[in-house]
């Protein structure tokens, strides 16, 4: 077998090499690893300033050692290469397993097992039940005698009804390997293309050259599973990374949160703030220095070298001195703490009984921990429906025939049933029951319903199996054909038990003549062939032969709404969050489920955008995003609406319309939840992506950010989970920030006292732990611990999701009122002490202190201060919080006390000696710890207690113990949007049959 | 949720396996001391703190005016000597001057005597780490790997012992007090030891082991500004010579600002200064080597008592009362905003 490529449109063959059937979605190899994933994470803005410190520190004579800067980059660099280490070697595995499982060859008329990586173009391939395809194949003959075979495309699009495919003609009569060896054959086909449902035009060619096959086939491919046919084979035509699926995987891109990205701006701002800092004291070092007696007094020579030096290289090392002096702004450790918190806290997630499922025995899942503080951001949810608003459990409840209204009990075992594989109707006997009821209809009606389907029958099934194709977007019968029948019977859809939120399906049928068959068939197949308008065509038959109906009854199946859900997405809208739904159902099926739900209300304007014409147009472009017009139009209007309803959505829509809104002006924070594979697009589109762990497979929960077992626990998610994160979160940045502004602002003041030298003002071990153990704990204990409200009062009162709304808490006035909250601590810090020392005895025994010893005491009141404002801002207090806030500062003065207690053998200075112990043994250094301590805390306690007494938020009244306002009800304006493009390709393809209708 | 009680465990059924743990904190349900911020304790702490400050400032700042104090800058006073030491070449020319001054009343308990540099950056970084503290722990080790340059070697490899530019540029100015009692002139009895830091004179700073000083010296000289070498700084008192001479010491202590003072001597109160200082007429005697107008300096000397809340620095005491008023003041506003707030029904409800 030969195999072509050509691009369309052209006549030109490619001569090309077609790549082995390996898949590879690894990242690294063993080895670029080390080069490409260095390379990576210097690209992050933060480790590439910290890389380029350390080297400044390594290259000149700087005030602090290298040590300070280069072990916590090495640290933050070998966790993080590790961790995506690891996780590269898992896909490594999968990529493994994958490639490596056998598959059936047929070589030389035999059978051949094989790995599947190697698999080739043109090799012919047997296929078992129950087996995945291993690449894209052109389905050549079944074992099934008419030359079909049934599949599931579950995970490639989410659809996990069976699918019925058909062999290629001329070769559908092979059976035995034999008869397939022999076939000799060329294909053209064309370049590999991602879309799934486009038909592929192929040309076979057997013997001869005769052209024997033109036509549009649709493929077999990679991941897809055989289902109750025996065995298939096929030839394979894309193989490895040019199959469907690989071209379809979607790199889970690294999601950012709104925490990060202002985390960023504000990093920046600070690294303005340094180099601002450093320029200042180059500048007025070189003014101060102007004067030689103070350049060179006699008291503090230059050595020669130094005399020697050229001025520009001199104030450049000055600069680059300074911006390692006061590089600690900008701490490694906050981005330690961040990911620490980040990891650690997502636990309390998958640890939450409560959002554990009895039923499943399944709990949330964290996929990633990054996104943690953005579920307490979120302003849109965009929710699937069918399995995650509803059960995706249908049950037959009724039908109505001739006027008469049948329930289930009534049918006798009339039952339909759906699965994850499909719907069974188990219906022992359906005409002879033997009840009294036995109308000639009824029975007409059931014959009608067995006879008009697409189930097959397992061999191992005692009773008669009857599946019918129920799926959202495939409720409507198709109707297989055979010549002799009499009827023809037609499913129509419409609402008859719109209030009930049933799905429901009309019974009609027509009677066909031999020749009104045979033309159809004949106008049917000469549409199909078509080049062009095909879709139009094949509309157009099907419109000619659907018409004329007699209606025989209706059934009706219920999918029934999950529980809690009206809860939660009461709870939701409260919470300021608009919830959009977006289903592939049908806008009366969906606006009832909505309505049930509590989504809609009964007073609720419905605005609908419907399928006339000038809408669907927009709609239409909206969603291709060629027309800014109607785009911005279609945005305006959904965004004045508190909720939103698009039906008919296929599965890039969906992420189309996430990708909508989050481009949108405002940039609005978005969530998508859904428990299919077609939600996959939109789960990786949304900001947040959640998963429900549920009947269509694990797709959606691997491919999320999230997974949780329910709708129902999306409530406590957001509410509780994701508004702690955010508050935690946003505390523990400010915080670094204010706390590392405390620490280097008198270091700078120091500056302009000690002639611009560089001349620290701590130690180089408090410059080193300050950070790293004196001040860490307590915030990341905050950052794990913290509830400023309880858990419960934040699930009852949904509307204190709003105080944290639109990044709240890291605003710019926050984040301004934190740095001057910094500067100011310092200034008080500096200066007092300053006024303290000046010039004067600060002991009781007329001893005097040196300037290690100044440093000193603005350090401790330092570490006092920055700990005792955590505590200030505590609002719960378990006896680990209590063990890290006075852990810390015990700690803090038993190191102290060592550290000057002893003369270290292994430093080269003895600065420190004893400085601590002398300056706890002096009382006014005591009285002014406390004094200073004092001062600093102070302004912030008067801000908190003023803005509670005068702006007090929702979250402070209830903190109080008041009870909060009722908020005004939201927009009461509501908009459905109605997709009117309801045949798919995949319909369409499937249009074997002589009729077809829809809505 | 609400739905808690479905979730206990059936009495003999296993829980699923994936079930989580259901220990306080991983529920995160803690036992935990939620503080508020009620009216209550705020107005209290502002009051508490308010009061505090006031009376501890009170304190302070009549302890501060309890002490005397005299500051005398002289660096002017002797004119000759200062333009004598501008030329570095005069350094082995001695220069005498004297200061007079008149106490009007007598300074009682301990009286301390200060010297006093303004403009002198001490705290200069190349300043500060030129020092190796290593060999003033007495160890023999080699200084060329210490910060000191330029003042480690001479050019023919001598090592200077002590190495760097802060023992180099040691002050090194004598002062004496005279005491001029009915024009006889008694020499205040001063102690030159006991005042630098414990650890300093009997830890940190060691004189190389040997049977002698000047032999532990040996192969070492003098850093380039000193008139003499560091085995005679003090050729009275063996524990007060070489590195452990508590000159040397409390100098090598490098303070924090580029005005400063250093401790230098105790009045020893014995005879007629039992007391402390009597009021009259004093004369400073002063050895004027220590150059200070080539860098726009001042020397001053300062005579001081010392309470228990340090010396005469009023700042303490006046921060103290500052913040006392302040905190006391916004005790009151916020009382204020809290009863106009009260009629608009506040948040504020104990």
């Amino acid at each position: 077998i030969v195999c072509w490529r050509r691009e369309l449109g052209t006549e030109a063959y490619i001569p090309q090499r077609f790549p082995d059937n390996r898949i590879v979605s690894s990242k690294y190899t063993f080895w670029n690893f080390v080069p490409k994933n260095l390379f990576e994470q210097f690209r992050r803005i933060a480790n590439f300033y910290f890389l380029i410190i350390f080297l400044v520190q390594l290259i000149i004579d700087t005030p602090t050692s290298p040590v300070t800067s280069g072990l916590p980059l090495l640290f933050v660099i070998t966790v993080t290469a590790i961790k995506q280490g690891y996780e590269d070697w898992l896909r490594h595995k999968a990529d493994n397993a994958m490639n490596q499982c056998p598959v059936h060859f047929i070589q030389h008329g035999k059978l051949v097992r094989k790995q599947s990586r190697k698999l080739r173009v043109g090799d012919i391939v047997m296929v078992k039940e129950d087996e995945t395809f291993p690449c894209d194949l052109i389905f050549l003959s079944s074992s099934r005698g008419d030359g079909t075979c049934f599949v599931t495309t579950a995970s490639l699009d989410g659809e996990s009804s069976h699918k019925t495919y058909y062999a290629v003609q001329d070769t559908k009569a092979f059976h035995n390997e034999q008869e397939i060896d022999a076939l000799h054959a060329t294909i053209e086909c064309e370049q590999p293309q991602p879309d799934l449902y486009k038909l592929h035009r192929i040309k076979e060619m057997t013997d001869y050259n005769n052209l024997v096959n033109c036509a549009f086939i649709k493929l077999l491919y990679r991941a897809i599973v055989s289902k109750i046919s025996c065995l298939i084979s096929g030839v394979a035509i894309y193989t490895g990374m040019e199959t469907k699926m690989a071209l379809n995987y979607q790199a889970k891109s690294q999601k950012r949160s709104a925490v990060e990205k202002s985390m960023n701006v504000f990093l920046i701002v600070y690294l303005c703030i340094l180099i601002s800092k450093a320029l200042i004291n180059t500048v007025l070092k070189y003014v101060w220095q102007s004067e030689p007696f103070r350049d060179e007094p006699w008291y503090n020579q230059k050595t020669e070298p130094e005399r020697k030096r050229n001025l520009f290289l001199r104030a450049f090392t000055d600069f680059l001195a300074f911006m390692v002096l006061f590089n600690y702004i900008i701490p490694v450790s906050m981005y330690v703490t961040v990911e620490m918190q980040k990891f650690l806290g997502s636990y309390f997630l998958t640890w939450d009984e409560e959002m554990f499922d009895e039923d499943t025995g399944e709990g949330p899942l964290v996929n990633t921990s990054d996104l943690n503080e953005e579920l307490g951001q979120i302003e849109y949810v965009f929710t699937d429906k069918t399995g995650t608003l509803t059960e995706n459990n249908m049950e037959f409840v009724e039908c109505c025939i001739e006027g008469h209204v049948y329930v289930p009990h009534v049918i006798c075992n009339g039952q339909i049933l759906h699965d994850c594989t499909g719907i069974d109707m188990i219906d022992s006997s359906p005409g002879g029951s033997g009840k009294a009821i036995l109308e000639i209809s009824l029975n007409f009606t059931n014959q009608t319903l067995c006879l008009c389907h697409t189930v097959q029958v397992k061999d191992d099934d005692s009773v008669d199996g009857l599946k019918k194709n129920q799926l959202s977007r495939r409720s409507c019968i198709y109707i297989s054909s055979s010549p002799d029948e009499v009827a023809l019977v037609e499913g129509i859809q419409r609402y008859v038990c719109n209030q009930e939120g049933l799905r429901t399906l009309c019974v009609a049928y027509k009677k066909l003549t031999a020749e009104e068959y045979s033309n159809a068939q004949k106008l049917l197949q000469n549409a199909k062939l078509a080049l062009q308008d095909r879709e139009k065509k094949l509309a157009e038959v099907y419109e000619k032969i659907e018409r004329d109906f007699i209606l025989l009854g209706a059934t009706a199946v219920e999918d029934r709404l999950q529980e809690k859900a009206a809860d939660t997405i009461e709870a939701l809208q409260k919470a300021g969050i608009k919830v959009w739904v977006l289903t592939g159902d049908k806008m009366e099926t969906a606006a009832a489920t909505c309505y049930a739900c509590k989504l809609f209300r009964r007073n609720t304007q419905i605005l609908e955008l419907t399928t006339k014409k000038i809408e669907e147009q927009s709609l239409h472009d909206v969603q291709d995003g060629s027309s800014a017009n109607y785009r911005e139009l279609f945005l305006e209007i959904c965004r004045n609406c508190s909720a939103v309803l698009c039906c008919r959505m296929a599965p890039l829509q969906k992420a189309q319309i996430v990708k909508l809104i989050k481009l949108s002006k405002e940039h609005p924070i978005t969530l998508a939840i859904g428990d299919g594979a077609n939600d996959v697009s939109m789960i990786l589109e949304a900001h947040v992506g959640i998963g429900i762990i549920g009947k269509e497979g694990r797709q959606a929960a691997r491919n999320s950010d999230y997974a949780i077992p329910k709708f129902k626990h999306l409530k406590k998610m957001l509410l509780v989970h994701g508004h702690f994160y955010y508050v935690r979160i946003s505390e523990l940045v400010q915080y670094f920030f204010y706390k590392n502004v405390c620490f280097i602002f008198p270091q700078f003041l120091y500056q302009f006292f000690c002639g611009f030298s560089q001349q620290t003002l701590y130690d180089t071990a408090y410059l080193t732990l300050y950070n790293i153990s004196f001040t860490s704990l307590p915030i990341l204990l905050y950052g794990l611990m913290e509830q400023h409200v309880s858990a419960d009062t934040l699930k009852r009162e949904p509307s204190l999701y709003r105080d944290v709304a639109k990044n709240a808490l890291l605003r710019w006035r926050a984040f301004i009122y934190w740095t001057f909250l910094g500067v100011f601590d310092a200034v008080v810090f500096f200066f007092g002490a300053y006024f303290l020392f000046d010039n004067t005895v600060v002991t009781s025994n007329g001893q005097m202190f040196g300037n290690w010893t100044f440093g000193t005491l603005v350090f401790t009141v330092l570490v006092f201060t920055v700990t005792l404002k955590l505590a200030l801002d505590t609002h719960y207090w378990t006896w680990i919080n209590h063990f890290m806030i006075w852990g810390s500062l015990v700690f803090y003065i038993i190191f102290s006390l060592l550290w000057g207690g002893i003369i270290w053998p292994f430093l080269n200075y003895q600065r420190m000696y004893y400085v601590f112990m002398q300056m706890l043994s002096s009382g006014p250094a005591w009285l002014g710890i406390i004094l200073l301590i004092t001062v600093s805390l102070l302004p912030d306690v008067l801000k908190k207690v003023l803005c509670r007494q005068l702006w007090p938020t929702a979250t402070e009244r209830i903190q109080i113990g008041g009870t909060c306002i009722g908020l005004d009800s939201s927009c009461s304006c509501c908009c459905r949007v109605f997709r009117g493009t309801a045949r798919t390709p995949e319909l369409k393809s499937l249009s074997f049959i002589p009729s077809h209708f829809t809505a | 949720m609400k739905n808690k009680t479905s979730f206990l465990p059936q009495e003999g059924e296993a829980r699923p396996s994936r079930c989580p743990d259901n220990s306080a904190f991983k529920q995160q349900k803690l036992p935990a001391w939620k503080p508020q911020l009620t009216i209550a304790a705020v107005l209290s702490s502002f009051f508490l703190t308010g009061v505090f400050c006031l009376s501890v400032g009170v304190c302070l700042i009549m302890s501060a005016n309890s002490v005397r104090e005299i500051q005398i800058d002289y660096s002017d006073k002797c004119s000759d000597c200062s333009k004598l030491r501008e030329n570095s070449s005069n350094w082995n020319k001695e220069c005498h001057c004297s200061v007079n001054f008149m106490l009007k009343e007598d300074i009682l308990g301990d009286v301390f005597m200060y010297y006093g540099l303004q403009n002198f950056y001490q705290n200069h970084r190349r300043y500060v780490i030129s020092r190796s503290d290593a060999q003033l722990l007495g160890r023999n080790v080699n200084i060329q790997k210490s910060y000191c340059a330029p003042f480690t070697t001479y050019r023919n490899g001598t090592p200077m012992a002590p190495c760097g530019a802060i023992a180099n540029s040691m002050f090194n100015d004598t002062i004496d007090l005279f005491y001029n009692l009915n024009s006889s002139v008694i020499q205040v009895p001063l102690l030159k030891t006991g005042n630098s830091w414990w650890t300093d004179k009997n830890v940190k700073f060691r004189n190389p082991k040997s049977y002698n000083l000047s032999s532990a010296f040996a192969g070492t000289a003098r850093p380039p500004y000193w008139q003499k070498p560091v085995y005679l700084l003090d050729e009275e008192d063996e524990r007060n010579n070489g590195y452990v001479n508590d000159d040397f010491i409390i100098w090598m202590r490098v303070s924090a600002f580029a005005t400063f003072r250093n401790l230098y001597r105790r009045v020893r109160r014995i005879r007629q200064f039992a007391d402390g200082l009597p009021a009259g007429n004093y004369t400073f005697h002063i050895s004027y080597n220590f150059p200070v107008t080539k860098f726009k300096g001042r020397k001053h000397v300062i005579l001081s008592t010392v309470v228990w809340s340090g010396g005469s620095n009023p700042f303490l005491g006046i921060a103290y009362v500052v913040s006392g008023t302040a905190a006391t003041l916004t005790g009151f506003v916020i009382t204020v905003i809290h009863l106009k707030l009260r009629k608009k029904k506040t948040f504020f409800q104990k």
